[in-house]
């Protein structure tokens, strides 16, 4: 299972853990099954569409940040951030 | 091709064109006065607009009238905010971390019921001239009541502070981006706080009880503009077909279109947005200002408009950067390891909710390894301009703190600054504090570059002269990304790219195809374009062009290269695996008398198939950051204040440098930005928020005549994800500057200054206040 590191104005959705053992091949089925765990975390990930991610947030996937967002493939032992995102100058 | 290369360390692999610097495709018209701007645009029939401002930093809009203005003879329209639809409050994501709240954007551009900054767009007029536009201007009335104005992040916070946005949203979001405004039946929240955000690592407290030195600091940082040379200009022309096309200098076409088709309400495919020639923009013009005035002008005027704005303009009415206010705590173990580090960054976005805080954060400490920490950003809204983009965003002020905190720790330790961060750097695979793994990246290496260096090994003598160093982390963009190559029958390549060239990357961008077909530079035509013959391409900014532009240009000189081999094969009549392609030469694997040059087949490239295409679109992960370490020597003169700039040298990871000469310029740039941010430069408002200083006479920039040399080293520890080993370069050389002039400054004299500018004022009065203990 994927780790997914819980930002802290988010861990009272999941009782004070920092992180979260989930289920998932892609970051939407990680949000999916993140969801079933600690219901109301998606709305703070996700879009009302529940198509993208909120924009201005980041995923990093195994310390890179993530381009494909939603669409994007998660191992089995992946490290899972939610950042915002940094935009350049 | 030039004869230089400046320093280079640890090159990991040697190419052929990629690594040298051959004069910019576009550098002869730039210096002959050829090139055009986007002033430079004229059209028949083309009216000139100009833009009425607000003389009250913080002031509600009862009225306008604008009927005067309109009976003047010449006047062709007059536009307010009224005269485009109220723009939804969603967060749109139009690129690479370039999010934007568009009706706070639309409503930057064209005030809405406030103005929220002494010179805030409030009516535009489009007439026969800029003099009439101007006269019709002082006949806009506008009837406001004008409001108490909060100046600063900290006034800002008060309870009992002025409320710019009554219906501010203020949220505590992982996506520290803009936020939006409440529901209409939700109760005001009355606050300029926009966000807050906190990243949590190990056991904080724990840290520092077992701490054996603790240093807590705090800094503050004043607005600093961006100081391009080119103010923003931009020129809207209507077609009858309903079309619009824009001309102007930006760092992005595509958000250029995006912006002004949604502020307008009309689709993007009506939209053409050409990029002209760019004369600076450092972040700045990634965002719109002139071209949806423009475009409503033209559209009520009937005829095209140009809209350009005066430097005091530029001053008032665009954005510089966030002022901010930082706190940082630092424990460390008596054999120097950094265990514990706290910090909480307050800094102001201007008008509109969305400072750099976010990237502010992650930068700070992203090059050390910390294993217990907690750091909090706020984002606050204030009436200022709206702070824009400025070389990475953010990370200089969180710099100045940190790397000034590392001073004081390493004194207090007894052991070097420098050796004290080999030390605690983050090597790949350590964890940051803001929680993912540190990727790969040359820290040790250009510190090491730095430590090896003549400038760090040569004593320095005399009187308050004093040495520091400093070093900046920063995070780097990729994003989607467009190239086309077309080849001649010539054997040349034109090669259109989505990126406006701001640095040189026309030259990075052809020295990409050179280098996969082998061809010289000389024979690659590099053009930037328009939105309708180009794909999209995210902003010129985050350091990103080098590495995503040079992927989509490597990909499609791939695809080009691979055409050729089947049109040799078919000449030849052998299957295309039996064509080998090497130096822009073709041949049979085993047969040297069936031999062709690139030359030949592009002239056969008709019968042989018809013309050669290329096109690549990507949106490439893995920029990996940047580091950069900087060292200064200083003389202060303590009669006057004055510190002078003896030798500074600049040490950056550039991964591979594709055109080292400038990479180099990329180095200087960002150093002297850097030590005029230290040293002179800020927004100076009185208490009614007036900026006093919109002027380059009046805001003191750094210029040739007061800096040495900027000695760079470009270290090379390749990328492993891009296929020459790009790490963006242009942005961390502004991050190390602050913090390493002010730990020169300590060592001069022997005061911490943790104000910026350090300014002579403020060296005065500090070493008057040390002299009155």
């Amino acid at each position: 299972m994927a780790e997914v590191w819980i930002p802290p104005k988010l861990q009272q959705l999941t009782g004070g853990k920092q992180q979260v053992q989930v289920e998932g091949t892609t970051v939407r089925r990680l949000i999916n099954n993140l969801e079933e765990i600690h219901p109301g975390i998606r709305d703070f990930l996700c879009d009302e569409e529940q198509e993208d991610l909120i924009p201005g947030l980041a995923v990093i996937i195994d310390g890179e940040v993530s381009l494909l967002g939603m669409l994007d493939k998660v191992q089995e032992n992946s490290e899972v951030h939610f950042l915002p995102a940094i935009g350049g100058g | 091709m030039l004869e230089y290369k400046p320093n280079t360390v640890l090159s990991n692999e040697e190419f052929d064109t990629v690594g040298s610097s051959p004069i910019r495709h576009d550098g002869a018209d730039k210096v002959t006065g050829r090139a055009r701007y986007g002033a430079d645009t004229i059209l028949p029939g083309m009216l000139r607009g100009k833009i009425l401002r607000s003389p009250h930093a913080h002031a509600v809009i009862k009225s306008i009238d604008t009927s005067a203005a309109e009976a003047l003879t010449g006047v062709y329209a007059v536009v307010t905010s009224d005269d485009w639809p109220e723009t939804s409050m969603k967060l749109v994501d139009l690129a690479e971390g370039s999010i934007h709240n568009l009706g706070f954007l639309s409503m930057n551009v064209l005030a809405r019921g406030k103005a929220l900054y002494k010179g805030h767009a409030v009516a535009a007029v489009a007439a026969v001239s800029t003099h009439v536009a101007e006269q019709a201007l002082e006949l806009i009335k506008v009837d406001y009541e004008v409001l108490k104005p909060v100046l600063n992040a900290i006034d800002g916070m008060k309870p009992d502070a002025p409320i710019l946005h009554e219906r501010l949203a203020s949220v505590s979001n992982p996506a520290l981006r803009p936020g939006g405004l409440l529901d209409d039946n939700a109760d005001s929240m009355r606050t300029n706080v926009a966000n807050e955000f906190e990243f949590n690592l190990g056991d904080v407290e724990q840290g520092f009880k077992d701490a054996d030195f603790i240093v807590e600091k705090t800094t503050t940082t004043q607005a600093v503009h961006q100081g391009y040379i080119e103010p923003q200009a931009g020129v809207a022309q209507w077609h009858t077909d309903g079309k619009l096309t824009l001309f102007s200098s930006s760092q992005g076409q595509f958000t250029v279109r995006d912006h002004t088709a949604r502020f307008l309400g009309i689709p993007i495919g009506d939209v053409k947005a050409v990029p002209m020639e760019i004369g600076g923009g450092f972040g700045a013009k990634g965002i719109t200002y002139v071209e949806p005035i423009a475009a409503l002008l033209a559209r009520k005027a009937g005829r095209p408009v140009k809209v350009q704005l005066s430097r005091v303009e530029v001053f008032e009415g665009t954005g510089p950067t966030s002022g901010t206010q930082i706190k940082v705590k630092l424990g460390a173990t008596k054999e120097g390891k950094l265990i514990a580090a706290e910090a909480e960054l307050i800094y102001e976005a201007g008008a509109f909710p969305g400072s750099p805080v976010g990237a502010g954060i992650q930068c700070m400490m992203g090059q050390y390894d910390i294993p217990n920490g907690h750091l909090k950003a706020i984002d606050v809204v204030v009436n200022r301009p709206k702070a824009a983009a400025y070389r990475a965003p953010g990370a200089p002020a969180s710099a100045f703190c940190m790397e000034t905190a590392m001073d004081e720790l390493a004194e207090k330790l007894g052991i070097e600054p420098l050796d004290f961060r080999l030390m605690n750097i983050a090597s790949e695979g350590v964890r940051r504090v803001t929680g993912p793994m540190t990727p790969l990246v040359g820290y040790t290496e250009t510190l090491q570059a730095v430590k090896d260096h003549q400038h760090y090994n040569t004593k320095l003598e005399g009187k308050h002269r004093g040495r520091g160093m400093a070093t900046g982390w920063w995070a780097n963009n990729s994003g989607p990304a467009s190239a086309v190559l077309v080849v001649n029958s010539d054997g040349t390549v034109s090669l259109t790219e989505g990126s406006p060239d701001i640095g040189g990357s026309r030259a990075a961008m052809a020295m990409h195809v050179a280098e996969v077909l082998g061809l010289p530079i000389s024979d690659i035509k590099p053009q930037v374009g328009d939105t309708d013959s180009i794909g999209f391409t995210s902003n010129t900014g985050g350091s990103s062009v080098t590495f995503k532009t040079g992927w989509a240009c490597y990909n499609a000189a791939q695809s080009v290269k691979q055409q050729m081999v089947e049109r040799a094969a078919k000449i030849w009549e052998i299957p295309d695996t039996d064509v080998e392609y090497k130096e822009a030469v073709l041949q049979h694997v085993s047969d040297p008398e069936l031999k062709l040059n690139f030359k030949q087949i592009a002239a056969r490239m008709i019968p042989t198939g018809g013309p050669i295409v290329a096109s690549a679109g990507v949106n490439p992960p893995g920029p990996g950051p940047s580091i950069g370490v900087h060292v200064v020597d200083v003389e202060v003169d303590t009669e006057t204040g004055k510190v002078e700039i003896l030798r500074y040298t600049a040490a950056q990871d550039a991964g591979k440098a594709i055109h080292p000469a400038y990479v180099e310029g990329q180095i200087q740039g960002g150093a002297v930005q850097g030590i005029g941010w230290a040293l002179n430069e800020e927004y100076v408002y009185n208490d009614d928020g007036a900026l006093l200083n919109s002027s380059f006479l009046d805001y003191r920039m750094p210029t040739s005549l007061d800096l040495p040399m900027i000695d760079t080293i470009i270290v090379e520890v390749a990328n492993p994800s891009h296929p020459y080993g790009v790490r963006g370069v242009g942005e961390v050389p502004i991050v190390p500057p602050m913090a390493a002039i002010s730990n020169a400054i300590y060592d001069a004299i022997g005061i911490r200054m943790n104000d910026l500018p350090m300014s002579p004022d403020k060296i005065l009065e500090a070493l008057w206040a040390e002299e009155g203990k």
